[in-house]
Protein backbone atom coordinates (compact mmCIF):
# COMPACT_ATOMS: atom_id res chain seq x y z
CA UNK A 1 0.00 0.00 0.00
CA UNK A 2 1.53 3.31 -1.12
CA UNK A 3 0.15 6.19 0.98
CA UNK A 4 1.53 8.85 -1.36
CA UNK A 5 -0.64 7.48 -4.17
CA UNK A 6 -3.63 7.23 -1.85
CA UNK A 7 -3.06 10.87 -0.92
CA UNK A 8 -2.76 11.77 -4.61
CA UNK A 9 -6.16 10.30 -5.41
CA UNK A 10 -7.69 11.94 -2.35
CA UNK A 11 -6.16 15.26 -3.41
CA UNK A 12 -7.84 14.94 -6.80
CA UNK A 13 -11.22 14.94 -5.02
CA UNK A 14 -10.29 17.54 -2.42
CA UNK A 15 -9.24 19.95 -5.17
CA UNK A 16 -12.59 19.32 -6.78
CA UNK A 17 -14.46 20.21 -3.60
CA UNK A 18 -12.19 23.17 -2.80
CA UNK A 19 -12.56 24.62 -6.27
CA UNK A 20 -16.34 24.67 -6.34
CA UNK A 21 -18.54 26.52 -3.86
CA UNK A 22 -21.75 25.01 -5.34
CA UNK A 23 -20.33 21.56 -4.63
CA UNK A 24 -19.73 22.44 -0.96
CA UNK A 25 -23.20 23.97 -0.79
CA UNK A 26 -24.68 20.82 -2.29
CA UNK A 27 -22.89 18.68 0.29
CA UNK A 28 -24.36 20.76 3.14
CA UNK A 29 -27.78 21.49 1.64
CA UNK A 30 -29.36 18.02 1.56
CA UNK A 31 -28.45 16.88 5.08
CA UNK A 32 -29.69 20.22 6.42
CA UNK A 33 -33.02 19.89 4.59
CA UNK A 34 -33.31 16.32 5.89
CA UNK A 35 -32.69 17.45 9.47
CA UNK A 36 -35.30 20.21 9.26
CA UNK A 37 -37.87 17.90 7.69
CA UNK A 38 -37.44 15.19 10.29
CA UNK A 39 -37.04 17.77 13.02
CA UNK A 40 -40.56 19.03 12.47
CA UNK A 41 -41.97 15.51 12.07
CA UNK A 42 -40.31 14.35 15.28
CA UNK A 43 -41.56 17.42 17.09
CA UNK A 44 -45.08 16.52 16.03
CA UNK A 45 -44.61 12.91 17.22
CA UNK A 46 -43.17 14.10 20.49
CA UNK A 47 -46.36 15.99 21.17
CA UNK A 48 -48.73 13.28 19.96
CA UNK A 49 -47.21 9.85 20.62
CA UNK A 50 -46.89 8.14 23.97
CA UNK A 51 -43.99 5.99 22.69
CA UNK A 52 -41.92 9.04 21.96
CA UNK A 53 -43.33 11.05 24.86
CA UNK A 54 -40.17 11.60 26.81
CA UNK A 55 -37.69 10.93 24.14
CA UNK A 56 -37.43 14.07 22.12
CA UNK A 57 -35.39 13.67 18.99
CA UNK A 58 -35.38 9.87 18.52
CA UNK A 59 -36.54 10.28 14.98
CA UNK A 60 -34.22 13.20 14.39
CA UNK A 61 -31.27 11.20 15.72
CA UNK A 62 -32.28 8.33 13.44
CA UNK A 63 -32.51 10.77 10.53
CA UNK A 64 -29.02 12.09 11.26
CA UNK A 65 -27.55 8.59 11.51
CA UNK A 66 -29.37 7.44 8.37
CA UNK A 67 -28.13 10.48 6.53
CA UNK A 68 -24.61 9.66 7.66
CA UNK A 69 -25.00 6.23 6.04
CA UNK A 70 -26.58 7.75 2.94
CA UNK A 71 -23.86 10.39 2.56
CA UNK A 72 -21.05 7.84 3.08
CA UNK A 73 -22.37 5.69 0.30
CA UNK A 74 -23.27 8.50 -2.08
CA UNK A 75 -19.91 10.22 -1.50
CA UNK A 76 -18.16 7.02 -2.47
CA UNK A 77 -20.30 6.62 -5.58
CA UNK A 78 -19.98 10.26 -6.53
CA UNK A 79 -16.20 10.19 -6.52
CA UNK A 80 -16.24 7.22 -8.85
CA UNK A 81 -18.89 8.80 -11.07
CA UNK A 82 -16.77 11.97 -11.25
CA UNK A 83 -14.05 9.89 -12.94
CA UNK A 84 -16.56 8.58 -15.48
CA UNK A 85 -18.19 11.96 -16.11
CA UNK A 86 -14.82 13.64 -16.62
CA UNK A 87 -13.68 10.78 -18.89
CA UNK A 88 -10.67 10.31 -16.63
CA UNK A 89 -11.39 6.64 -16.04
CA UNK A 90 -8.72 5.30 -18.40
CA UNK A 91 -6.06 7.65 -17.03
CA UNK A 92 -6.80 6.41 -13.54
CA UNK A 93 -6.63 2.73 -14.40
CA UNK A 94 -3.38 3.01 -16.37
CA UNK A 95 -1.68 4.82 -13.49
CA UNK A 96 0.47 2.56 -11.32
CA UNK A 97 -2.05 2.43 -8.52
CA UNK A 98 -3.38 -0.75 -6.97
CA UNK A 99 -7.09 -1.43 -6.75
CA UNK A 100 -6.66 -1.64 -2.97
CA UNK A 101 -5.16 1.87 -3.02
CA UNK A 102 -8.08 3.21 -5.07
CA UNK A 103 -10.53 1.67 -2.58
CA UNK A 104 -8.58 3.08 0.37
CA UNK A 105 -8.36 6.57 -1.15
CA UNK A 106 -12.08 6.67 -1.91
CA UNK A 107 -12.92 5.32 1.54
CA UNK A 108 -10.92 8.00 3.34
CA UNK A 109 -12.05 10.82 1.08
CA UNK A 110 -15.69 9.77 1.42
CA UNK A 111 -15.55 10.39 5.18
CA UNK A 112 -14.46 13.96 4.57
CA UNK A 113 -17.26 14.61 2.08
CA UNK A 114 -19.72 13.04 4.50
CA UNK A 115 -18.59 15.15 7.45
CA UNK A 116 -18.65 18.37 5.41
CA UNK A 117 -22.33 17.71 4.83
CA UNK A 118 -23.38 16.31 8.14
CA UNK A 119 -21.54 18.21 10.85
CA UNK A 120 -23.27 21.55 10.09
CA UNK A 121 -26.66 19.77 9.95
CA UNK A 122 -26.07 17.96 13.25
CA UNK A 123 -24.99 21.20 14.89
CA UNK A 124 -28.02 23.09 13.54
CA UNK A 125 -30.30 20.50 15.15
CA UNK A 126 -29.12 21.59 18.62
CA UNK A 127 -30.42 25.18 18.67
CA UNK A 128 -33.40 24.56 16.39
CA UNK A 129 -34.83 21.38 17.92
CA UNK A 130 -32.88 20.95 21.16
CA UNK A 131 -31.66 17.61 19.85
CA UNK A 132 -28.03 16.63 20.01
CA UNK A 133 -26.86 13.43 18.39
CA UNK A 134 -23.95 13.63 20.80
CA UNK A 135 -26.33 12.63 23.63
CA UNK A 136 -25.79 9.03 22.55
CA UNK A 137 -22.34 9.35 24.09
CA UNK A 138 -19.35 7.10 23.45
CA UNK A 139 -21.40 4.42 21.60
CA UNK A 140 -22.07 7.07 18.93
CA UNK A 141 -18.50 6.59 17.71
CA UNK A 142 -19.08 2.86 17.24
CA UNK A 143 -22.45 3.39 15.60
CA UNK A 144 -20.93 5.88 13.17
CA UNK A 145 -18.03 3.55 12.37
CA UNK A 146 -20.46 0.72 11.67
CA UNK A 147 -22.65 2.91 9.49
CA UNK A 148 -19.60 4.17 7.67
CA UNK A 149 -18.31 0.66 6.92
CA UNK A 150 -21.73 -0.34 5.64
CA UNK A 151 -22.13 2.88 3.65
CA UNK A 152 -18.76 2.35 1.99
CA UNK A 153 -19.73 -1.27 1.30
CA UNK A 154 -22.86 -0.15 -0.51
CA UNK A 155 -20.71 2.36 -2.39
CA UNK A 156 -18.29 -0.41 -3.31
CA UNK A 157 -21.09 -2.61 -4.64
CA UNK A 158 -22.47 0.22 -6.75
CA UNK A 159 -19.04 1.17 -8.10
CA UNK A 160 -18.44 -2.50 -8.89
CA UNK A 161 -21.61 -2.27 -10.99
CA UNK A 162 -20.33 0.92 -12.65
CA UNK A 163 -17.03 -0.77 -13.52
CA UNK A 164 -18.80 -3.84 -14.84
CA UNK A 165 -21.76 -2.28 -16.67
CA UNK A 166 -20.58 1.29 -17.27
CA UNK A 167 -22.42 4.59 -16.74
CA UNK A 168 -25.80 2.95 -17.37
CA UNK A 169 -25.54 1.59 -13.84
CA UNK A 170 -25.66 5.16 -12.51
CA UNK A 171 -29.36 5.09 -11.64
CA UNK A 172 -28.82 2.09 -9.40
CA UNK A 173 -26.30 4.21 -7.49
CA UNK A 174 -29.06 6.62 -6.49
CA UNK A 175 -31.65 3.96 -5.80
CA UNK A 176 -29.51 1.55 -3.77
CA UNK A 177 -29.99 3.11 -0.36
CA UNK A 178 -33.69 3.74 -0.66
CA UNK A 179 -34.09 0.05 -1.42
CA UNK A 180 -32.60 -0.94 1.95
CA UNK A 181 -34.22 1.78 4.05
CA UNK A 182 -37.53 -0.02 4.77
CA UNK A 183 -35.66 -3.10 6.01
CA UNK A 184 -33.21 -1.10 8.07
CA UNK A 185 -35.86 -0.21 10.72
CA UNK A 186 -34.49 3.28 10.86
CA UNK A 187 -37.53 5.10 12.18
CA UNK A 188 -39.46 2.23 13.77
CA UNK A 189 -38.66 -0.84 15.89
CA UNK A 190 -38.10 -4.16 14.17
CA UNK A 191 -41.33 -5.56 15.70
CA UNK A 192 -43.28 -3.55 13.13
CA UNK A 193 -42.06 -5.83 10.37
CA UNK A 194 -43.75 -9.17 9.64
CA UNK A 195 -41.89 -12.14 11.19
CA UNK A 196 -40.40 -13.36 7.93
CA UNK A 197 -39.09 -9.89 7.07
CA UNK A 198 -37.56 -9.57 10.55
CA UNK A 199 -35.34 -12.56 9.75
CA UNK A 200 -34.06 -10.83 6.59
CA UNK A 201 -33.75 -7.46 8.34
CA UNK A 202 -31.54 -8.95 11.05
CA UNK A 203 -29.03 -9.89 8.38
CA UNK A 204 -28.44 -6.18 7.85
CA UNK A 205 -26.31 -4.20 10.31
CA UNK A 206 -28.78 -1.31 10.10
CA UNK A 207 -31.37 -2.99 12.31
CA UNK A 208 -28.84 -3.57 15.08
CA UNK A 209 -27.53 -0.02 14.83
CA UNK A 210 -30.91 1.71 14.98
CA UNK A 211 -32.30 -0.66 17.63
CA UNK A 212 -29.27 0.14 19.75
CA UNK A 213 -29.69 3.86 19.18
CA UNK A 214 -33.30 3.62 20.45
CA UNK A 215 -32.21 1.51 23.45
CA UNK A 216 -29.71 4.16 24.42
CA UNK A 217 -32.00 7.14 23.91
CA UNK A 218 -35.21 5.62 25.33
CA UNK A 219 -34.04 3.20 28.02
CA UNK A 220 -30.53 4.53 28.61
CA UNK A 221 -29.17 0.99 28.15
CA UNK A 222 -25.94 0.39 26.27
CA UNK A 223 -25.64 -3.10 24.84
CA UNK A 224 -22.13 -3.44 23.50
CA UNK A 225 -22.69 -6.96 22.23
CA UNK A 226 -25.38 -5.56 19.90
CA UNK A 227 -22.93 -2.90 18.69
CA UNK A 228 -20.20 -5.49 18.17
CA UNK A 229 -22.63 -7.65 16.23
CA UNK A 230 -23.43 -4.67 13.97
CA UNK A 231 -19.71 -3.96 13.40
CA UNK A 232 -19.06 -7.62 12.64
CA UNK A 233 -21.94 -7.86 10.13
CA UNK A 234 -20.86 -4.61 8.46
CA UNK A 235 -17.31 -5.86 8.18
CA UNK A 236 -18.48 -9.12 6.57
CA UNK A 237 -20.42 -7.11 4.01
CA UNK A 238 -17.36 -4.94 3.44
CA UNK A 239 -15.21 -7.99 2.63
CA UNK A 240 -17.97 -9.19 0.31
CA UNK A 241 -18.04 -5.72 -1.34
CA UNK A 242 -14.27 -5.74 -1.90
CA UNK A 243 -14.44 -9.22 -3.44
CA UNK A 244 -17.26 -8.15 -5.77
CA UNK A 245 -15.29 -5.05 -6.78
CA UNK A 246 -12.25 -7.16 -7.72
CA UNK A 247 -14.48 -9.57 -9.67
CA UNK A 248 -16.07 -6.65 -11.55
CA UNK A 249 -12.68 -5.13 -12.29
CA UNK A 250 -11.42 -8.40 -13.77
CA UNK A 251 -14.70 -8.81 -15.67
CA UNK A 252 -14.32 -5.29 -17.08
CA UNK A 253 -10.78 -6.10 -18.20
CA UNK A 254 -12.10 -9.13 -20.04
CA UNK A 255 -14.93 -7.17 -21.64
CA UNK A 256 -12.66 -4.23 -22.50
CA UNK A 257 -14.90 -1.66 -20.82
CA UNK A 258 -12.14 0.11 -18.89
CA UNK A 259 -10.86 1.82 -22.01
CA UNK A 260 -12.64 4.96 -23.20
CA UNK A 261 -15.33 4.73 -20.51
CA UNK A 262 -17.16 8.00 -20.22
CA UNK A 263 -20.54 9.60 -20.49
CA UNK B 1 12.14 -0.49 -23.38
CA UNK B 2 11.67 -3.36 -25.75
CA UNK B 3 8.13 -4.53 -26.38
CA UNK B 4 7.38 -8.09 -27.46
CA UNK B 5 3.86 -9.09 -28.40
CA UNK B 6 3.45 -12.81 -28.99
CA UNK B 7 0.40 -14.41 -30.59
CA UNK B 8 -2.19 -12.16 -29.01
CA UNK B 9 -5.87 -12.89 -29.50
CA UNK B 10 -8.81 -10.98 -28.13
CA UNK B 11 -12.34 -12.18 -28.60
CA UNK B 12 -15.37 -10.22 -27.37
CA UNK B 13 -18.26 -12.67 -27.42
CA UNK B 14 -18.37 -13.67 -31.09
CA UNK B 15 -16.20 -10.83 -32.37
CA UNK B 16 -12.52 -11.57 -32.91
CA UNK B 17 -11.17 -8.06 -32.25
CA UNK B 18 -7.51 -9.04 -32.42
CA UNK B 19 -6.50 -12.19 -34.22
CA UNK B 20 -3.08 -13.62 -33.51
CA UNK B 21 -0.87 -10.58 -33.73
CA UNK B 22 2.85 -10.67 -32.97
CA UNK B 23 5.37 -7.87 -33.22
CA UNK B 24 8.36 -6.36 -31.49
CA UNK B 25 9.23 -2.75 -30.87
CA UNK B 26 12.91 -2.27 -30.34
CA UNK B 27 14.16 -0.03 -27.56
CA UNK B 28 13.97 3.71 -28.36
CA UNK B 29 12.15 3.13 -31.63
CA UNK B 30 8.80 4.55 -32.68
CA UNK B 31 6.33 2.07 -34.09
CA UNK B 32 3.30 3.26 -36.01
CA UNK B 33 0.09 1.33 -35.66
CA UNK B 34 -2.11 1.98 -38.66
CA UNK B 35 -5.38 0.64 -39.88
CA UNK B 36 -8.97 1.59 -40.61
CA UNK B 37 -11.44 2.28 -37.80
CA UNK B 38 -12.40 -0.88 -35.93
CA UNK B 39 -9.33 -2.81 -37.04
CA UNK B 40 -8.21 -3.57 -33.47
CA UNK B 41 -5.76 -0.73 -32.78
CA UNK B 42 -7.45 0.50 -29.60
CA UNK B 43 -7.94 -3.05 -28.33
CA UNK B 44 -4.26 -3.76 -28.96
CA UNK B 45 -3.19 -0.60 -27.10
CA UNK B 46 -5.64 -1.51 -24.29
CA UNK B 47 -3.97 -4.90 -23.92
CA UNK B 48 -0.50 -3.33 -23.92
CA UNK B 49 -1.65 -0.95 -21.17
CA UNK B 50 -3.01 -3.81 -19.09
CA UNK B 51 -6.57 -2.46 -19.42
CA UNK B 52 -7.83 -5.40 -21.45
CA UNK B 53 -7.00 -9.02 -20.72
CA UNK B 54 -5.99 -10.88 -23.87
CA UNK B 55 -7.94 -14.07 -24.61
CA UNK B 56 -4.55 -15.70 -25.19
CA UNK B 57 -0.99 -14.74 -25.97
CA UNK B 58 1.74 -12.93 -24.12
CA UNK B 59 3.16 -9.43 -23.85
CA UNK B 60 6.67 -8.78 -22.57
CA UNK B 61 8.03 -5.37 -21.74
CA UNK B 62 11.79 -5.39 -21.36
CA UNK B 63 11.52 -9.13 -20.81
CA UNK B 64 8.93 -8.81 -18.02
CA UNK B 65 5.59 -10.40 -18.69
CA UNK B 66 2.63 -8.03 -18.50
CA UNK B 67 0.63 -10.02 -15.97
CA UNK B 68 -1.26 -8.66 -12.92
CA UNK B 69 1.63 -9.23 -10.49
CA UNK B 70 3.97 -7.06 -12.64
CA UNK B 71 1.28 -4.47 -13.46
CA UNK B 72 2.34 -1.72 -11.05
CA UNK B 73 6.04 -2.04 -11.83
CA UNK B 74 5.47 -1.84 -15.59
CA UNK B 75 2.79 0.86 -15.49
CA UNK B 76 5.10 3.17 -13.59
CA UNK B 77 7.41 3.07 -16.63
CA UNK B 78 4.69 3.69 -19.22
CA UNK B 79 2.16 6.35 -20.03
CA UNK B 80 -0.58 7.11 -22.51
CA UNK B 81 -2.14 10.10 -24.22
CA UNK B 82 -5.27 10.15 -26.30
CA UNK B 83 -7.75 12.87 -27.27
CA UNK B 84 -10.53 10.41 -26.40
CA UNK B 85 -9.75 10.42 -22.70
CA UNK B 86 -9.53 13.54 -20.58
CA UNK B 87 -8.17 14.84 -17.33
CA UNK B 88 -10.56 15.94 -14.56
CA UNK B 89 -12.23 19.03 -16.03
CA UNK B 90 -12.77 20.89 -12.75
CA UNK B 91 -9.15 20.71 -11.67
CA UNK B 92 -6.66 23.29 -12.86
CA UNK B 93 -3.85 22.26 -15.18
CA UNK B 94 -1.37 22.51 -12.32
CA UNK B 95 -3.54 20.46 -9.96
CA UNK B 96 -3.96 17.75 -12.58
CA UNK B 97 -0.23 17.55 -13.21
CA UNK B 98 0.44 17.43 -9.48
CA UNK B 99 -2.10 14.65 -8.90
CA UNK B 100 -0.68 12.55 -11.73
CA UNK B 101 2.91 13.23 -10.67
CA UNK B 102 1.97 11.83 -7.25
CA UNK B 103 0.11 8.86 -8.73
CA UNK B 104 3.18 7.99 -10.77
CA UNK B 105 5.45 8.35 -7.77
CA UNK B 106 7.45 11.26 -9.23
CA UNK B 107 10.11 12.27 -6.70
CA UNK B 108 10.48 16.02 -7.24
CA UNK B 109 6.91 16.91 -8.09
CA UNK B 110 7.27 20.69 -8.23
CA UNK B 111 10.39 20.54 -10.35
CA UNK B 112 8.91 18.06 -12.81
CA UNK B 113 5.56 19.84 -13.18
CA UNK B 114 7.38 23.17 -13.71
CA UNK B 115 9.56 21.51 -16.34
CA UNK B 116 6.53 20.18 -18.23
CA UNK B 117 4.73 23.52 -17.93
CA UNK B 118 7.67 25.33 -19.44
CA UNK B 119 8.50 22.74 -22.11
CA UNK B 120 4.96 22.60 -23.44
CA UNK B 121 4.22 26.32 -23.02
CA UNK B 122 1.43 25.83 -20.51
CA UNK B 123 2.33 28.92 -18.45
CA UNK B 124 -0.55 31.09 -19.66
CA UNK B 125 -3.28 28.71 -18.56
CA UNK B 126 -1.66 26.71 -15.79
CA UNK B 127 -4.19 27.95 -13.23
CA UNK B 128 -7.18 27.57 -15.52
CA UNK B 129 -9.57 24.64 -15.13
CA UNK B 130 -8.78 21.92 -17.64
CA UNK B 131 -12.38 21.81 -18.86
CA UNK B 132 -12.14 25.47 -19.93
CA UNK B 133 -9.20 24.92 -22.28
CA UNK B 134 -9.25 24.79 -26.08
CA UNK B 135 -8.56 21.47 -27.87
CA UNK B 136 -5.00 22.49 -28.58
CA UNK B 137 -4.36 23.46 -24.96
CA UNK B 138 -5.99 20.26 -23.65
CA UNK B 139 -3.88 18.26 -26.03
CA UNK B 140 -0.67 19.78 -24.73
CA UNK B 141 -1.78 19.21 -21.13
CA UNK B 142 -2.53 15.57 -21.97
CA UNK B 143 0.95 15.27 -23.46
CA UNK B 144 2.46 16.85 -20.33
CA UNK B 145 0.58 14.34 -18.17
CA UNK B 146 1.79 11.48 -20.37
CA UNK B 147 5.40 12.55 -19.90
CA UNK B 148 5.19 13.54 -16.23
CA UNK B 149 6.77 10.28 -15.06
CA UNK B 150 9.50 10.33 -17.74
CA UNK B 151 8.10 7.13 -19.23
CA UNK B 152 10.31 4.67 -21.04
CA UNK B 153 7.35 3.50 -23.10
CA UNK B 154 4.72 5.87 -24.41
CA UNK B 155 1.47 5.06 -26.16
CA UNK B 156 0.04 7.84 -28.29
CA UNK B 157 -3.40 7.45 -29.77
CA UNK B 158 -3.94 10.06 -32.48
CA UNK B 159 -1.94 12.71 -30.60
CA UNK B 160 -2.75 15.49 -33.07
CA UNK B 161 -6.34 14.62 -33.95
CA UNK B 162 -8.53 17.74 -34.22
CA UNK B 163 -5.59 20.12 -33.84
CA UNK B 164 -4.91 22.99 -36.20
CA UNK B 165 -1.77 22.55 -38.36
CA UNK B 166 0.28 24.93 -36.22
CA UNK B 167 -0.37 23.18 -32.91
CA UNK B 168 -0.19 19.78 -34.60
CA UNK B 169 3.27 20.69 -35.84
CA UNK B 170 4.28 21.96 -32.39
CA UNK B 171 3.25 18.63 -30.82
CA UNK B 172 5.07 16.55 -33.45
CA UNK B 173 8.17 18.67 -33.12
CA UNK B 174 8.04 18.39 -29.35
CA UNK B 175 7.76 14.60 -29.48
CA UNK B 176 10.73 14.44 -31.86
CA UNK B 177 12.79 16.74 -29.65
CA UNK B 178 11.84 14.91 -26.46
CA UNK B 179 12.73 11.56 -27.98
CA UNK B 180 16.18 12.79 -28.98
CA UNK B 181 16.98 13.70 -25.39
CA UNK B 182 15.31 10.82 -23.56
CA UNK B 183 15.24 7.07 -23.61
CA UNK B 184 11.79 6.44 -25.00
CA UNK B 185 10.00 3.80 -27.04
CA UNK B 186 6.75 4.93 -28.66
CA UNK B 187 3.74 3.13 -30.09
CA UNK B 188 1.81 5.64 -32.16
CA UNK B 189 -1.67 5.02 -33.51
CA UNK B 190 -2.61 7.66 -36.03
CA UNK B 191 -4.64 8.37 -39.12
CA UNK B 192 -2.34 11.21 -40.08
CA UNK B 193 0.03 9.60 -42.58
CA UNK B 194 2.39 12.56 -42.74
CA UNK B 195 2.73 12.39 -38.98
CA UNK B 196 3.48 8.68 -39.16
CA UNK B 197 6.06 9.22 -41.91
CA UNK B 198 7.72 11.92 -39.82
CA UNK B 199 7.76 10.16 -36.46
CA UNK B 200 7.84 6.39 -37.01
CA UNK B 201 10.81 4.13 -37.57
CA UNK B 202 8.58 1.22 -38.50
CA UNK B 203 4.91 0.62 -39.23
CA UNK B 204 2.41 -2.13 -38.60
CA UNK B 205 -0.73 -2.16 -40.74
CA UNK B 206 -3.77 -3.77 -39.18
CA UNK B 207 -7.03 -4.81 -40.77
CA UNK B 208 -9.91 -6.75 -39.26
CA UNK B 209 -7.89 -7.64 -36.17
CA UNK B 210 -4.87 -8.92 -38.04
CA UNK B 211 -1.50 -7.51 -39.04
CA UNK B 212 -1.58 -7.34 -42.81
CA UNK B 213 1.73 -5.67 -43.46
CA UNK B 214 4.76 -4.21 -41.73
CA UNK B 215 8.02 -2.44 -42.49
CA UNK B 216 9.53 1.01 -42.68
CA UNK B 217 7.57 3.75 -44.47
CA UNK B 218 9.94 3.59 -47.39
CA UNK B 219 9.69 -0.21 -47.61
CA UNK B 220 5.89 -0.22 -47.54
CA UNK B 221 5.57 2.56 -50.12
CA UNK B 222 8.00 0.77 -52.41
CA UNK B 223 6.44 -2.66 -51.87
CA UNK B 224 2.98 -1.43 -52.80
CA UNK B 225 4.19 0.71 -55.68
CA UNK B 226 2.72 3.95 -54.35
CA UNK B 227 4.10 7.45 -54.02
CA UNK B 228 3.31 8.12 -50.40
CA UNK B 229 2.08 6.45 -47.24
CA UNK B 230 -1.47 7.75 -47.60
CA UNK B 231 -1.89 5.98 -50.95
CA UNK B 232 -0.23 2.89 -49.53
CA UNK B 233 -2.66 2.93 -46.58
CA UNK B 234 -5.62 3.25 -48.94
CA UNK B 235 -4.40 0.38 -51.09
CA UNK B 236 -3.99 -1.92 -48.09
CA UNK B 237 -7.22 -0.84 -46.42
CA UNK B 238 -9.25 -1.40 -49.61
CA UNK B 239 -7.62 -4.63 -50.68
CA UNK B 240 -8.54 -8.15 -49.56
CA UNK B 241 -6.57 -9.39 -46.55
CA UNK B 242 -2.99 -10.13 -47.33
CA UNK B 243 -1.02 -11.40 -44.39
CA UNK B 244 2.51 -10.18 -43.87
Amino acid sequence: MNWHKILALSLRHLYLIKGSFPRILDLIYWPTIQIFLWGFISKFFTLNSSFYENTVGIILSAAILYDFLFRSSISYNMMFLEEIWSRNFTNLFIAPIRISEIITALTFTAILRTLIGLVPAALLAIPFFGVSIFNIGVPLIFLLITLYIFGVTLGLLVTAGLVRFGPSFENIAWASLFFLAPLGCIYYPIDILPDWLQIIAKLLPLVHIFEEMRNILIYDIINYSQILKAIFISFLYFIFGVAIFYLSYNGAKNRGTLINMGE
Amino acid sequence: MKVEVKNIYKKFNTLMAVNNISFNIEKNKTMGLLGPNGCGKTTSIGMLLGLITPTSGQIFIDGTSLVPKNRIKLLSLMNFASPYIELPKKLTVKQNLEVYARLYGVKEIQLRTDEMIEDLNLQNFVNKKTGELSSGQKNRVALAKSLINKPKLLFLDEPTASLDPDIGDFVREYIEKYKKNHELTILLASHNMREVERLCDEIIMMKQGEIVDRGTCHELIKKHGRENLEDTFLKIARSKNELA
